[in-house]
C-alpha cells in the first residue's frame, strides 16, 4: 500500500447557516485517513452527521451548506476549495457515489443504457460504440443478469435491488478511486442486502477501490468494512478495525450503541439503553457531546471537548483513561 | 421495572394566551412576515382598505348615494381645487352629479369587499366539503364531483358567474331584482369558483387519507365525517388558505368586472366597479379624477391582496425553507 | 381467560386485490385481469400474554395482515376469532366498536402516525373519549397525564406538538395512545423500524415492560430478525402470501426448517463475526402479481424437486412447528 492515504480528512467543519440567523455545525472537527482499497465505515445515528461528511468528501453538500474549515486532501492535493468546474472533473471520474434510495437516484425518463453512457462519456474519452460495451460490462459486473437486453430497460422495470447495482454500476462507471456509498443497503429487503453487500466486497476487491460506507446499520459495516470510525453529533468519538470496535468498543457511546442491538444469535432480557436522545444541532452541550448520556461523565467532560488520542490500535476521544477505556465492562449503560 | 412517577393534581392541557401569542409571535410564520417589506406594505394596504370600508359611513365627508346630500352644482370639481360656484374643496374631486368620490370611494369599496369576501366564503364552504368527501369516499361519488368541476372548469369562471346571475335573475320578480342583486352576484361569483378549492383539497386528502395518523383514528373507530373534520381537514388548510387569498382578488375583480359591464351590482349600491364604469365616460371630456381613483383603488386593492396570497404560499411551502 | 387460551385465532386469511388495468384500457389492448394475492391461506393462533411475529420481506403480505386484523381491510376469506369471538360475524356496530377496543394498533411511521396539528395531549385523549372511558374532563386529563407518565413521558409535555418530539417520543405517545382503552392486544407493524438503534432498544424495553405489566398480547410485524429474536416467543415466517414457517423462537432461530428461513437467517448481517458458514442469497423475489406454480419458493431453493415445482405444499405439523415445504430441512 502506498504511503500516502487517498484520502485525508483533517478537522473537517460543515456549518448550515439557518434562515433565521443561527449557524449549526452538522460536522465539527472530523479527522479520518483511507488507503487504497480500504472499506471505512462511517456509523452514527441520525443527525450524527454521516451523510454530510461523505457529501463534503464529493462536494455535494446542499447549499446554505458549507465547508467551514479544515481540509480534504485525495492523493495529497487539496479538493475541498476547487472551483465547480474543476469539482465536477474530480466527482465521477475520481470519487464516485453510491446513494441510498433507488427509486429515486435514477432518471425515470431514460433507459438504465442511457444513463450509464452519459456517465462514461463525461468522464472518459470514449465512442458511442466503445461507451455501450463499457457500461455492459458494467451491468454484468454488478451482477444484472441478461445485460445485453436489461441495458435497455428503464428504471421501473427493475427491482429494488437490482436498482441499487445499477447505481453502482453508474459509480463505477469511470473508474473511481473512491466511492462513498451513503446507506446503499437501507432501503432494501433483508436478502437483498446480503446480495448487495456481496457485490460491493467482490469489487472492492477486485478493483483495490477505496470505499466509505456510511450507514446506521453495524451488521453492515461488520460485513464489509475493514475500519470503522463511530460519530456522534458531528464528531468521530472512536475509530479503530471493526474487529476492535464490534467487539471490544471502548468509548462508552460505542459500549451503549453496541449494547443496544439486539442479537439474531441470542436472546437477552433487556437491551442495554442510552437514556436520552442525541442532542439537535442547536443544543450540543458544552464539552464532551455524549455528557449528558454518560453515567461515567465527570467534571472535565462537561467543559472540555475530548480530544482523540489512541488507545491500543483505535483512536478514542474520551477523557476516562486507558485503564478505564479497556474494561470489558464499564456498567455505564442503564439495565 | 416501570418508573411510575406521582401523577400530578391537575395537568394543564390548554396553553394559555400568553403562551399561544408568545409562540405564534415567535414562529416562522411571523418571522417571515416581520422580515419581508413588501408582505407588511401589503398587508397595511389592505388593512386601511378594510378599516375604510367598515368605518365608512363614519369617516366619509358626505353619503353620496343619498341624492338630497348632493349639490348639481359642485359637479365636476377638480381635486384639491375651490369649486368655482361654490367654493368648496374636495380631496379627490367629484363627479358629474356632485358626489364626492372619497366618499364614493369608501361607500364602493364596502360594497366590492363585502361581495369578495362573502363570494370567497361561500365558494371555501362549498368547494372544501365537497372535496374532501371526494378525496376520503373516493369511488363513484369522487367520480361525479370531479366531472362536474371539471365541466365547470372548462368555461371562464366570468363566464360562468355571468350565465348563473342571468339564469337566477329570470326566477326573481322584477320587483325585487335591485335587493337580490348582491345575494345572487355572491352565488354566482361563489359557485364559479368552487371547483379550484375542490381539486385541491380532494388532492391533498387523498394524500393524508393514507397517513397513519387517519389510520390510526380509523382503528379507533371514529365516524368517517369525524375522521374528515377533526385529523384531515386541519391539515388540508395551508393549500387552502393561499387559494382563497388569491381567490379574494379575483372575487373581487369579477365583482368589480361584472358591475362594469352593467350586470352586476345594482346602481343604488354601487361598487367600484360602477364608479370605473361611470368614470370612463368622463375620460374624453377632461375629468380624469372621476376614473382614476377608483381605478387605483381597486388595482392596489387587488395588488395588494395578491402579493399576501404570494407570501402565505412561499411560508407555507416547506421546501423553500 | 386462561393463559393458555388462545386471544386471536386467524384461520385461512386470504386477501386479494384487483390491480388489473381499467376496464377500457383492457378490451383495447387486450390485456387479462391480474389480481394481487397479497395474503394466501395464512393461519395462526396466539395465546395471551405472548408475542407473535410475523417476519417477511416486501411482497410477503405481513403489514396487509396486520391492517385485516385491525379492520382496516376486509378480508376476502377466511375467519378471525378474537377471544373466541367471530370479528365477522358481529354486525351490531355498538358491539363491534366494543370488541374492536381491545385491540388497538402501533404503526411503523412516528412521523405520520400522529396528527401534525393535535397537541400530544389529544392525540391520547382521543380515544378515551371516543370510546366513552370517561367523560369528565379533568378525568381525562388525568389519565392522558397517567398514560404519558406510562411511556415515561413528562405529563407536562401534553402541551406540545408532535413535530417537536423525536421519533422515538413520538412512537411512545403513539404506545400511550394505542393503550388509553385498555386494550388486551396490540398490533405492532415494525413500530421500530424508523428508528435509530439505540431508541429501538428503549422502546422495545419499554414494550417488554408494559406487556409485563398489563399482561397484553402482540402480534409483532418485523422484517428484522434480530429484533424479531429479543421480543417473540413464536415466529410466522411469510413468503409472498403464504406463511411457510411457524415455531417458536428458539427453535426457529436454531433448526430453521424451511429452506427461506434457512436464507434468511443466514442473509443477515454477522455482526458478531462468528464467520459461520452461509449460503448466498439466490434470486430475488418475485412480482406478487405473478407468483411461480407450486411452491413460491422453488426457483430459488436448492432443494427444488419436480414435486415443488407443480403441487403447492401443504402445511405439515413437525412437532413443536409446522412447516410448509415438501423437503423441510432436517427432516
Amino acid at each position: 500500500m502506498a504511503d500516502t492515504p487517498l484520502l485525508s480528512v483533517r478537522d473537517l467543519v460543515v456549518e448550515f447557516p439557518t434562515w433565521r440567523g443561527v449557524v449549526l455545525r452538522a460536522v465539527d472537527g472530523v479527522s479520518f485517513d483511507l488507503r487504497q482499497g480500504e472499506v471505512l465505515g462511517l456509523v452514527g445515528e441520525s443527525g450524527a452527521g454521516k451523510s454530510i461528511t461523505g457529501a463534503a468528501v464529493i462536494g455535494l453538500l446542499e447549499p446554505p451548506g458549507r465547508i467551514a474549515g479544515g481540509e480534504i486532501r485525495l492523493n495529497g492535493e487539496r479538493i475541498d476549495q476547487l472551483d465547480r468546474r474543476a469539482m465536477r472533473r474530480i466527482r465521477g471520474r475520481r470519487v464516485g457515489m453510491v446513494f441510498q434510495d433507488p427509486l429515486t437516484s435514477l432518471n425515470p425518463l431514460y433507459t438504465v443504457g442511457q444513463q450509464l453512457i452519459e456517465t462514461i462519456q463525461t468522464h472518459l474519452p470514449l465512442s458511442p460504440g466503445q461507451a455501450r460495451q463499457r457500461a455492459l460490462d458494467l451491468l454484468v459486473e454488478v451482477g444484472i443478469p441478461a445485460a445485453e437486453r436489461r441495458i435497455d430497460s428503464y428504471p421501473h422495470e427493475f427491482s429494488g435491488g437490482m436498482r441499487q447495482r445499477v447505481i453502482i454500476a453508474l459509480a463505477l462507471a469511470a473508474e473511481p478511486e473512491l466511492v462513498i456509498a451513503d446507506e446503499p443497503t437501507t432501503a432494501l429487503d433483508v436478502s437483498v442486502q446480503a446480495q448487495v453487500i456481496s457485490v460491493l466486497k467482490r469489487l472492492c476487491r477486485e478493483k483495490n477501490m477505496a470505499i466509505i460506507l456510511i450507514t446506521h446499520d453495524m451488521g453492515v459495516i461488520a460485513e464489509l468494512a475493514h475500519r470503522v470510525a463511530v460519530m456522534y453529533a458531528g464528531r468521530i468519538v472512536e475509530i479503530g478495525t471493526v474487529r476492535d470496535v464490534v467487539k471490544a468498543p471502548r468509548h462508552p457511546y460505542t459500549r451503549g450503541l453496541m449494547g443496544s442491538i439486539p442479537d439474531p444469535a441470542a436472546e437477552a432480557d433487556r437491551l442495554a439503553q442510552i437514556p436520552g436522545v442525541m442532542p439537535r444541532l442547536n443544543a450540543i452541550p458544552p464539552g464532551c457531546a455524549f455528557n449528558p448520556r454518560c453515567a461515567a461523565a465527570f467534571d472535565r467532560c462537561r467543559r472540555e471537548r475530548p480530544v482523540a488520542r489512541d488507545v491500543g490500535t483505535s483512536q478514542v476521544a474520551c477523557w476516562l483513561d486507558d485503564e478505564q477505556l479497556r474494561q470489558p465492562d464499564l456498567a455505564m449503560v442503564a439495565r | 421495572m416501570s418508573e411510575m412517577t406521582t401523577t400530578p393534581a391537575a395537568i394543564r392541557t390548554r396553553p394559555s394566551v400568553r403562551e399561544r401569542f408568545a409562540s405564534a409571535w415567535d414562529s416562522d410564520i411571523a418571522h417571515s412576515f416581520r422580515y419581508s417589506p413588501v408582505t407588511m406594505v401589503a398587508a397595511v394596504v389592505v388593512l386601511l382598505m378594510l378599516l375604510g370600508a367598515v368605518f365608512g359611513p363614519w369617516i366619509a365627508p358626505q353619503n353620496p348615494f343619498d341624492p338630497g346630500s348632493l349639490n348639481l352644482m359642485d359637479g365636476k370639481t377638480a381635486p384639491l381645487t375651490p369649486n368655482a360656484f361654490t367654493g368648496k374643496v374636495y380631496l379627490l374631486g367629484t363627479d358629474d352629479q356632485g358626489r364626492d368620490v372619497f366618499s364614493t370611494i369608501l361607500y364602493g369599496s364596502r360594497v366590492s369587499l363585502f361581495v369578495g369576501f362573502a363570494a370567497v366564503a361561500f365558494s371555501m364552504l362549498l368547494g372544501v366539503t365537497l372535496g374532501l368527501i371526494a378525496g376520503y369516499r373516493g369511488g363513484w361519488l369522487d367520480a361525479v364531483i370531479m366531472r362536474t368541476a371539471d365541466i365547470q372548469l372548462t368555461f371562464e369562471s366570468l363566464l360562468v358567474a355571468l350565465m348563473i346571475f342571468g339564469f337566477t335573475r329570470t326566477f326573481i320578480p322584477p320587483g325585487s331584482q335591485n335587493e337580490l342583486a348582491v345575494p345572487v352576484l355572491i352565488l354566482a361569483i361563489g359557485l364559479a369558483e368552487w371547483p379550484q378549492y375542490a381539486r385541491t383539497v380532494r388532492g391533498v386528502t387523498m394524500v393524508e387519507r393514507n397517513k397513519e395518523y387517519v389510520q390510526a383514528a380509523r382503528v379507533i373507530g371514529l365516524h368517517p365525517a369525524i375522521i374528515m373534520v377533526r385529523h384531515v381537514l386541519p391539515n388540508v388548510l395551508g393549500p387552502v388558505l393561499v387559494i382563497a387569498t388569491l381567490g379574494l382578488a379575483l372575487a373581487i375583480i369579477a365583482e368589480a368586472t361584472l358591475s362594469f359591464l352593467g350586470v352586476g351590482v345594482p346602481p343604488t349600491q354601487p361598487s367600484l366597479g360602477t364608479l370605473i364604469r361611470i368614470g370612463q365616460e368622463y375620460i374624453v371630456s377632461g375629468e380624469w379624477w372621476i376614473l382614476l381613483f377608483p381605478a387605483i383603488t381597486l388595482l392596489a386593492l387587488a395588488l395588494a391582496v395578491n402579493l399576501l396570497g404570494d407570501w402565505l404560499r412561499d411560508v407555507l411551502n416547506p421546501k423553500l425553507r | 381467560m386462561s393463559a393458555g387460551r388462545a386471544l386471536l385465532e386467524v384461520a385461512g386469511l386470504r386477501r386479494v386485490f384487483d390491480v388489473s388495468k381499467p376496464w377500457l384500457n383492457r378490451v383495447i389492448e387486450g390485456h387479462r385481469q391480474q389480481f394481487l394475492h397479497a395474503v394466501d391461506d395464512v393461519s395462526f393462533s396466539i395465546p395471551a400474554g405472548r408475542t407473535f411475529a410475523l417476519v417477511g420481506e416486501s411482497g410477503s403480505g405481513k403489514s396487509t395482515i396486520a391492517r385485516i386484523i385491525v379492520g382496516l381491510i376486509a378480508p376476502s376469506a377466511g375467519t378471525i376469532r378474537f377471544d373466541g369471538l367471530d370479528i365477522a360475524a358481529i354486525k351490531n356496530p355498538t358491539e363491534l366498536r366494543q370488541v374492536r377496543r381491545r385491540f388497538q394498533m402501533i404503526f411503523q411511521d412516528p412521523y405520520a402516525s400522529l396528527n401534525p396539528r393535535m397537541r400530544v395531549a389529544d392525540i391520547v385523549a382521543e380515544p378515551i373519549r371516543a370510546f366513552g372511558l370517561l367523560s369528565d374532563s379533568a378525568a381525562v386529563q388525568n389519565r392522558v397525564g397517567e398514560l404519558l407518565a406510562l411511556v415515561r413521558l413528562d405529563p407536562r409535555d401534553g402541551l406540545k406538538y408532535p413535530h417537536e418530539f423525536s421519533g422515538g417520543q413520538r412512537q411512545r405517545v403513539a404506545i400511550a395512545r394505542a393503550l388509553a382503552g385498555h386494550p388486551q392486544f396490540l398490533v405492532c407493524d415494525e413500530p421500530t423500524s424508523a428508528l435509530d438503534v439505540s431508541v429501538q432498544a428503549q422502546i422495545l424495553n419499554l414494550m417488554r415492560d408494559l406487556q409485563e405489566q398489563f399482561g397484553l398480547t402482540y402480534l409483532f410485524i418485523s422484517h428484522n430478525l434480530a429484533v424479531v429474536r429479543h421480543m417473540a416467543n413464536e415466529v410466522g415466517v411469510l413468503y409472498l402470501g403464504r406463511l411457510v414457517e411457524v415455531a417458536p423462537t428458539r427453535e426457529l432461530f436454531s433448526l430453521p426448517r424451511h429452506p427461506y428461513t434457512r436464507m434468511l437467517l443466514d442473509a443477515v448481517p454477522d455482526l458478531v463475526m462468528s464467520g459461520r458458514a452461509r449460503t448466498p442469497v439466490q434470486g430475488e423475489i418475485p412480482s406478487p402479481i405473478d407468483r411461480p406454480m407450486g411452491c413460491h419458493f422453488n426457483p430459488r431453493c436448492t432443494l427444488a424437486n419436480d414435486r415443488c415445482r407443480q403441487e403447492a405444499p401443504a402445511v405439515r405439523s413437525l412437532g413443536i412447528g409446522s412447516v410448509r415445504c415438501h423437503t423441510p430441512l432436517g427432516a
